[in-house]
């Protein structure tokens, strides 16, 4: 409870520290410091510390594993702020607004980590949702951004209208009315048609939130026409919180009724795979490539929800945490780029040998070498689906698919280290590089001890 | 103790390299390999039940994994070829200047970590790691220092190692679910084909076949291995296919074969083929060659697929002949890399064609050149007959196949084939006439001739005396024979 509303308040004081802060620094300084203190509130929540004592009758419902995730999100989001601040408050002419809708969208976040009614879930994802639309189009003169914001919108409504749907459908068929996950769970219609219908269309919806084909044709338009700020923010951060919520409410409420949605969830995993993986191969720009990159990563993270083990758990997590820390790093070097295609990174080593190394080491985490936390990551996803499932072939599959990620993620390794030329010298801060250099830090620490963060999970806190 | 200071000593050297200064980089990494060598020698003079020779701490909790790291058999002579390897590399390049050195040498130490940690690992999942680690470091160094077409050569090359080793992980998380402990150690490994049926195993054996296979290389696996050697900056080279390619032999004598025997006796005679069809092949090919470095290339690979034969040949001669061959074919391919980098170095090309009568300015290299090559086509007295014949007569003796007397005459005739490439070469590149480019031809210059001649020393020294490496591996073959699978009579 105490990051969903103090995240709430935060939003709030944002939005109106720019009438008495003015210069767009103390802005940002500020939102460092909301971070921080959401930070601490959220790990306090952990240990026990509520300092906002809500009677929710059961809508939402608090676990570790929920509060865990608030914790590694909120340290991701610091981290984003930290080396991102002061391209968030360039985009515009309203800086604070930006953070403001940040926080909404954590405030949403949160309560899509803590649902327990699909009421709940519903308005976590609108939560969720209505900043981001906002922060898509916040670069006002550009046309592209525009564009990715309407389109985002209408695609966006669109699936909402389809989540309503299912989530009637579903209300429906629960033996007396329900939209507690444990009723739908206990209820004797599971498998009916009516039950069923609504499943599909929950699944349909959510599956568009977290852009995994064939309701993907959204992302690369979207993260492309966005400021790339707010698009290491949509690739990481919210698609995290999203996914944390998908497998919620698969865990909770269709768990027993895995034979009914896993086929389904088996072809939207091959097709997210197989479609992300291979159009990222033929992008142009490293900004493109990486939007596609994301849909191929969701296609691993999908294996959490073929399985729902407590291996999956600790995988998603493990997932979630290694893939923002990397995404996010790299896009901060991204952001620092002129030319967003792959010869623009050409000779990096040479002027930037730090920069480069950090982003080679992000990049090698993405395509899941060893030694980086990126490999565990999808280490956890396969091992819990043979633990279940002995889905062989579909792993088999994705690994066929990891090894084609390498060829994209490679690219830029290749451009940076072994082919020549003169990139335009990114103007970057020591404490900048220092950042990076602890995010890669992070990166390699959760490859060699992957505990560090599992563990956590299983502390009993009093 | 001892497999610690083998994996930190050039990890730490690495790590510390990269801050170094160029010029001090390169004396750093030979004190470094010295190092290492010093204490793998230390290690092989301890008895073998030592515990100072067995390192073992919890690492992943969750996964049962732990940091299990040993020195035996196997591992002992192929840290040996290794140590040895590393030295010599540094030493005969010396005079070669590499811009930004001290990245180039850092991550020669870290592949030579990643190698160690192979032969050390003893527990599946720490493989693995060091599997990947000895590759991205090589993988650098190629496509960093290279030749023209390096990026595209050894981006094949990673693709192929990467997509193999993938499908190795498949094989060993399914094996670590049919462990009695869910563990990744290797006793349960050992003790996991008991429960695992044979249909199982044969396609599980493939998963983990294609990883080796393709380091090896075996046919159909081995395009990416000539272009890679061309490309690869010599030292690189040296690396490549004086020791990482013995990681694919390695990898089936102590993760394929005792982990999963049924499916290694099904598939022995499948393997066997193109084992020699590769071998053939492969000498066919380097007959017809005009570049010297893929000349070797493809002698690499006829006699890896002879080691390979030897393995599902199930007997303790064969058994024997891979282990002390990994390590003479080691010394032996390193010999002849340094020589034809001494060539290229001088005269500026590999082209056969555009050399010859080199023994008239150059007669100490050609001496060496002699020696090496003789010993590269298993010439009695030199190492690798020791090797080649304990293997043939593996392969003779073998009663895990019905066809080992078409097997032993088939590869044999790689032997001649073998004989006639390498002397071949070395009729038109050092004898008869002189022409206008090798007329200037100066020799081999002081610690050129001095490693050269270590090397020609261990050549004769373990072909005249194997016994001491030999025993080394005893525990090891004992081990593999008494899980192997050979056919009920």
């Amino acid at each position: 409870m105490n990051s969903i509303i103090l995240s709430a308040v935060l939003g709030v004081i944002m939005m109106f520290s720019g009438l008495f802060l003015k210069k767009s620094s103390s802005i940002h300084v500020l939102a460092i410091l909301g971070m921080i203190l959401l930070l601490v509130v959220a790990i306090q929540d952990m240990s026990g510390m509520h300092y906002f004592p809500v009677e929710t009758h059961n809508m939402l419902y608090f676990d570790v594993f929920g509060l865990l995730v608030n914790c590694t999100i909120f340290s991701c989001t610091l981290a984003y702020f930290m080396l991102n601040a002061r391209d968030i408050t360039s985009v515009g002419h309203n800086p604070g607004e930006y953070f403001a809708l940040i926080f909404f969208v954590l405030c949403g976040i949160s309560i899509a980590t803590s649902f327990n009614s699909l009421l709940m879930l519903f308005l976590s994802i609108e939560i969720i949702s209505i900043p981001l639309y906002i922060l898509t189009g916040s670069d006002k003169r550009n046309l592209k951004s525009n564009e990715a914001s309407l389109k985002y919108f209408l695609m966006g409504a669109f699936s909402t209208g389809l989540m309503l749907l299912g989530i009637a459908f579903i209300y429906g068929a629960t033996d007396r009315g329900s939209f507690f996950l444990e009723d739908i769970a206990s209820s004797r219609s599971m498998g009916s048609a009516m039950m069923t219908t609504g499943l599909i269309l929950l699944l349909c919806s959510l599956a568009f939130k977290v852009s995994a084909a064939p309701f993907h044709f959204w992302t690369p338009d979207v993260y492309d026409g966005a400021p790339t700020v707010f698009t290491s923010f949509m690739a990481t951060i919210v698609k995290a919180g999203l996914f944390i919520a998908f497998i919620r409410l698969f865990k909770d409420a269709f768990g027993d009724a895995k034979g009914v949605w896993q086929p389904f969830m088996i072809i939207i995993t091959v097709a997210t795979l197989f479609i992300g993986n291979i159009t990222a191969v033929f992008q142009q720009s490293v900004k493109r490539m990486l939007a596609y990159s994301s849909i191929a990563q969701v296609g691993f993270m999908l294996f959490a929800l073929l399985s729902l083990n407590s291996l999956a758990q600790e995988g998603i997590l493990l997932y979630i945490t290694v893939y923002s820390i990397s995404t996010i790093g790299l896009f901060a070097v991204l952001t620092r780029m002129k030319d967003l295609s792959f010869e623009g990174f050409n000779g990096l080593a040479n002027k930037e040998p730090l920069l480069a190394a950090t982003a080679a080491i992000f990049l090698l985490s993405l395509a899941g070498i060893p030694l980086t936390g990126g490999f565990l990551a999808k280490y956890y996803m396969i091992a819990s689906v043979m633990q279940t499932n002995h889905l062989l072939w579909l792993v088999i599959f994705a690994l066929l698919c990891a090894a084609v990620s390498v060829y994209y993620y490679f690219r830029v390794i290749q451009a940076m280290y072994f082919k020549d030329g003169d990139p335009q010298s990114p103007a970057v801060t020591p404490a900048f590089k220092i950042l990076l250099v602890i995010l890669a830090g992070a990166v390699i620490l959760l490859g060699i001890a992957p505990q560090l963060l599992t563990d956590r999970l299983y502390i009993i806190y009093i | 103790m001892v497999p610690v200071l083998l994996i930190g000593i050039p990890l730490l050297g690495g790590l510390i390299g990269f801050s170094l200064k160029d010029i001090a980089a390169k004396g750093w990494s030979l004190l470094i390999s010295l190092l290492v060598l010093a204490v793998i020698l230390f290690g092989i003079s301890l008895p073998s039940e030592s515990s100072s020779l067995l390192f073992n701490v919890p690492w992943m909790g969750s996964l049962n994994s732990h940091f299990a790291i040993g020195l035996d058999g196997t591992g002992k002579i192929l840290c040996l070829l290794t140590a040895i390897a590393f030295p010599v590399i540094f030493i005969s390049t010396w005079s070669e200047t590499y811009a930004r050195a001290k990245n180039f040498y850092s991550l020669m130490l870290l592949s030579l970590t990643g190698l160690l940690g192979v032969f050390l690992a003893a527990d599946a999942l720490l493989f693995y790691f060091f599997w990947e680690l000895a590759l991205i470091p090589v993988y650098f160094l190629a496509s960093q220092w290279g030749g023209e077409k390096r990026i595209a050569a050894t981006f094949k090359f990673f693709i192929y190692t990467f997509l193999g080793s993938l499908m190795m992980l498949v094989a060993i998380i399914y094996i670590y679910f049919h462990t009695r402990d869910h563990s990744f150690s290797r006793n349960s490994f050992y003790n996991a084909h008991l429960l695992i049926q044979g249909e199982t195993q044969s396609w599980l054996f493939w998963l983990m076949f294609v990883a080796f296979a393709v380091k090896m290389p075996i046919f159909p696996f081995h395009t990416w291995q000539p272009d890679t050697y061309e490309q690869a900056p010599t030292a690189v080279t040296m690396v490549l296919s004086g020791v990482m390619v013995k990681m694919g032999v390695f990898g089936v004598l102590r993760w394929l074969a005792p982990v999963l025997p049924l499916g290694t006796y099904l598939w022995g005679d499948t393997v066997s083929t193109l084992c020699i069809i590769g071998m053939i092949y492969a000498s066919l090919i380097a007959m017809r060659q005009n570049d010297l470095k893929r000349l070797v290339a493809y002698s690499s690979i006829a006699h890896m697929g002879l080691m390979c034969l030897a393995i599902f040949a199930t007997t303790r001669a064969g058994l024997e002949g891979v282990n002390i061959q990994m390590f003479n074919h080691g010394i032996n391919i390193i010999g002849l890399w340094i020589i034809v980098y001494l060539i290229e170095k001088q005269f500026g090309t590999r082209k056969i064609s555009e050399l010859g009568g080199l023994a008239s300015t150059a007669p100490v290299l050609t001496m060496m050149m002699v020696v090496i090559t003789l010993a590269n086509v298993a010439l009695p007295l030199t190492n690798a007959f020791i090797g080649e014949f304990l293997m043939f007569t593996g392969i003779f003796l073998s009663k895990a196949t019905s066809y080992n007397v078409v097997f032993t005459v088939t590869a044999a005739i790689t032997v001649i084939l073998s004989a006639v490439y390498m002397l071949n070469m070395i009729q038109r590149v050092f004898y008869g006439e002189t022409n206008a480019l090798t007329a200037r031809g100066i020799d081999a210059r002081g610690y050129e001739k001095w490693i050269l001649a270590l090397l020609v020393v261990i050549i004769l020294a373990v072909g005249v005396y194997p016994q001491p490496l030999i025993r080394l591996t005893e525990d090891s073959v004992n081990l593999l024979l008494s899980k192997m699978f050979t056919r009920p009579t």
